[in-house]
């Protein structure tokens, strides 16, 4: 209970931010926070005050995990790379052979989800593929 | 003399048939009210005989089986409650799932591949982040790791720049 009372600021701002299936269980000296964001920006602010009460997220006892309800199927993707191209893939996987390349800043749509780190995109020239979630971020 | 003794006899036994008679619709329509009354109670069953309820069931709090009771009491011509209620705490939270040391091998590598300064180590679901990074990419980065779903994420030999 101590690590929900340390995180309380975040747990009551995900509660009034509208974040769904909000799942919150300590275990084994780690808070795992689940749960769907209505939106990109709340979970920027989530992600923002989870640094405030532990600078730079060295404390290890918060594991986060909030997905935005926006990325849907149809929904427009922009690239985040921080400059580089960012890969299609032919399959979900590193090892996968590149069809083809996102520039910075570019908007994809989201075919699907292979998981929760592969999603499927297209890019408006046409190029479809796999790439990595981490670099696409609801429009 | 005898005739008048035959008489009251019948009477007498005529009054307790009619009393006995009149007690037992009675139980019936006592245990109608009171399972409306106790309805408000999942889980519980309520059952009468002779005016005197009998509440069974489970439920998951003290104050669950308390109302119950006081439901049951407040409903006319009940004579007492005997209260039979369990209280079984709901099952804690089922445990956090925590990914596979083999699918978080094969996603870590995926995601510390654009992080050149930063090592990863996976074992027993806990990841253990060595090297540098900036403070933004290693926001970056920690997000990606904790969308793995490990079971815990150790920085503390990561040096933020």
């Amino acid at each position: 209970m101590a690590l929900q009372d340390k995180y309380k600021d975040l747990l009551d701002t995900a509660t009034a931010s509208g974040v769904s299936d909000l799942q919150v269980a300590e275990q084994d000296g780690v808070l795992h926070i689940n749960g769907t964001a209505p939106s990109g920006d709340v979970k920027d602010k989530l992600w923002n005050i989870y640094g405030q009460i532990d600078p730079n997220f060295l404390s290890g006892d918060v594991v986060m995990d909030i997905q935005v309800a926006t990325a849907v199927t149809g929904a427009k993707l922009t690239v985040v790379t921080e400059s580089t191209n960012l890969n299609i893939r032919k399959g979900p996987g590193t090892d996968q052979p590149i069809v083809g390349k996102a520039a910075h800043g570019e908007i994809v749509t989201l075919i699907s989800k292979m998981n929760e780190q592969w999603w499927l995109i297209r890019t408006d020239d046409g190029a479809e593929g796999y790439s990595y979630a981490q670099y696409l971020q609801p429009a | 003399m005898k005739l008048r003794h035959l008489t009251t006899s019948i009477m007498a036994i005529g009054l307790f048939f009619m009393v006995a008679c009149k007690s037992k619709p009675k139980d019936s329509e006592i245990m109608t009210t009171v399972s409306t009354a106790v309805q408000s109670t999942p889980g519980v069953t309520a059952n009468v005989k002779e005016g005197v309820v009998t509440l069974s069931g489970t439920v998951s709090t003290e104050e669950e089986k308390t109302s119950a009771e006081k439901a049951a009491k407040s409903v006319k011509d009940v004579k007492s409650v005997v209260n039979n209620i369990t209280v079984t705490p709901p099952p804690p939270p089922a445990p956090v799932a925590v990914t596979a040391d083999d699918s978080l091998k094969t996603a870590v590598a995926d995601v510390v591949k654009d992080f050149p300064g930063v090592k990863v180590d996976v074992k027993d679901g806990v990841l253990t982040v060595t090297g540098e990074e900036k403070a933004d990419r290693w926001k970056t980065l920690k997000m990606a790791l904790d969308a793995l779903h490990p079971k815990k994420v150790d920085a503390k030999g990561l040096k933020v720049k």
